[in-house]
């Protein structure tokens, strides 16, 4: 790990001023994917600064019938709230999907929608990365892309959010709160939070320089019944190949969004309306604009029926 | 470099460290508390798995600076060679290790699993969400993964997470 100082922070506004003053500031809350990033010094900050004093671990009920989870809330604590188990199944399906217990422990609300790409070439420092060092290449595509993204991917990055919570929270149509460093605060829907890669793959969120996340919010429950299904090469502890998070009325309806296909959680809203028609033609509008590799073309297929297994149950 | 003090199995200790230093190195290299071990120092293999404030973690992934205040449980403040833990006396009779070195983190690891079961705290195999989680194998199983055992010692390992939640029950 390279040498960094560290403070803990005080307050929100003055973490976030902190971290626009000192450059090459980072927070820390959990730290379960910073400091493993640390230690292969594919991170390096130069500072440290700690939010886990702020008191932002709270699940408040909102005015208007939802939920405002803070920033700290870990994910253990967030998957087996019983308001949260009851009224939106589809976050706590996709918590309790993804890591360890160890890890759920400490990782954080803010911190698994901020987390890195698992790309092995990012991983890999003597490969060439646009994500890691801009303008170095991609290794990843014409490499081992069996993991990484089919839709939305570039001529620079075909790595893919890691996330299951995040893809949860596209389908329940979330709100990320933030203060930013002038101690402004805005609400940005999750559709825009996380970005495409383009030519800049190293810019993940549209969140600004020292821009702290302070909770999300989520809409009043939709009802419905909800599942979270992911697919991997292991039955527990491993990341998705490809993940279905949704939510599905009794008349067919309903919303549905993609993990493990693209940089962000994948969401085409105009493609919903196929579903009562089943998760063929729903697929083909979701993934319409997919342009696979040789290695990751299974995805599409495994998407689709992942899909089709979770309508199958939905209308068992 | 900064100061940190916590407690290490009831006892507070305090420390100063250079601010990379994990709560895994200052456990093993500052504190000699060498129970906890080292596996792949990247939160994937639990070897490192550490009690704190009553729940389990990595404490490879940890920053010791960062855990001012916190009460900190180790293998060796659960039992001892002249009292054992009944976790770690389970695992002794039914043979739940080869070679041992994953083993102080399967049994703090275990032991959080089953405070985590009558918390109420559901796993990815919970089939409903709203109900009570109930000791099962497939549940112990699930929420073991973050320990890996590189001898395989996982069916003995189960047999004797069974036998102490059966004699909690």
């Amino acid at each position: 790990m390279k040498p960094f100082t560290y403070e803990r922070a005080a307050s929100p506004a003055e973490a976030a001023a902190a971290a626009a003053r000192m450059p090459g500031a980072k927070f820390i809350a959990g730290g379960t994917n910073l400091l493993d990033l640390m230690k292969l010094q594919i991170e390096a900050p130069a500072h440290l600064i700690d939010v886990n004093g702020l008191a932002l671990d709270r699940i408040e009920p909102t005015p208007e019938g939802g939920l405002r989870v803070g920033a700290l809330v870990r994910n253990t604590d967030l998957a087996a709230d019983e308001r949260i188990r009851r009224d939106y199944g589809v976050l706590s399906r996709a918590l309790l999907a993804g890591a360890s217990g160890q890890l759920r422990n400490k990782a954080t609300t803010a911190g698994n929608l901020l987390q890195r790409t698992r790309c092995p070439y990012f991983y890999d420092t003597d490969q060439p990365c646009n994500k890691r060092q801009p303008g170095s290449g991609c290794a990843a595509i014409g490499g081992f892309s069996r993991q990484l993204a089919v839709i939305g991917h570039s001529e620079a990055c075909i790595a893919t959010h890691p996330s299951d919570m995040a893809v949860a929270m596209r389908a329940l149509d979330a709100a990320v709160e933030t203060v930013k460093p002038d101690g402004t605060a805005r609400s940005i829907p999750i559709a825009e939070f996380h970005r495409l890669p383009g030519d800049t793959p190293q810019i993940e969120t549209v969140l600004e320089q020292g821009e702290l996340i302070t909770a999300v919010v989520l809409p009043p429950p939709s009802g419905g019944r909800h599942f979270y299904r992911k697919v991997r090469d292991r039955a527990s502890y491993a990341f998705a190949l490809v993940s279905v998070a949704a939510v599905v009325q009794r008349d067919g309806t309903g919303r549905v969004a993609l993990g493990g296909v693209a940089h962000k959680p994948w969401r085409v809203e105009a493609a919903e309306a196929e579903l009562p028609r089943g998760a063929s033609p729903a697929m083909q509008a979701i993934l319409a604009d997919a342009r696979p590799t040789r290695e990751n073309a299974f995805k599409v297929t495994l998407a689709e029926r992942a899909l089709s297994a979770v309508l199958a149950e939905a209308r068992g | 470099m900064s100061k940190v003090s916590f407690s290490v199995n009831g006892e507070v200790r305090d420390l100063e460290l250079d601010t990379r230093t994990t709560l895994l190195d200052a456990l093993r290299e500052h504190l000699h508390l060498t129970g906890t071990k080292k596996g792949c120092d990247h939160g994937q293999c639990g070897a490192c798995t550490v009690i704190v404030d009553g729940r389990r973690i990595n404490a490879c992934l940890s920053l010791a600076v960062m855990h001012e205040g916190d009460a900190i449980t180790t293998v060796e403040g659960l039992g001892s060679p002249e009292n054992l833990h009944p976790m770690q006396a389970a695992f002794i009779k039914h043979d739940g290790f080869q070679c041992g070195y994953c083993t102080p983190g399967q049994i703090c690891s275990s032991v959080a699993v089953l405070e985590e079961i009558k918390a109420g705290i559901p796993s990815h195999v919970t089939a409903d969400l709203t109900a009570a989680s109930q000791v099962t194998p497939e549940e112990i199983r699930e929420r073991m993964s973050g320990n890996i055992c590189r001898c395989g010692a996982y069916s003995n390992i189960l047999d004797a997470i069974t036998e102490v939640a059966e004699r909690q029950a």
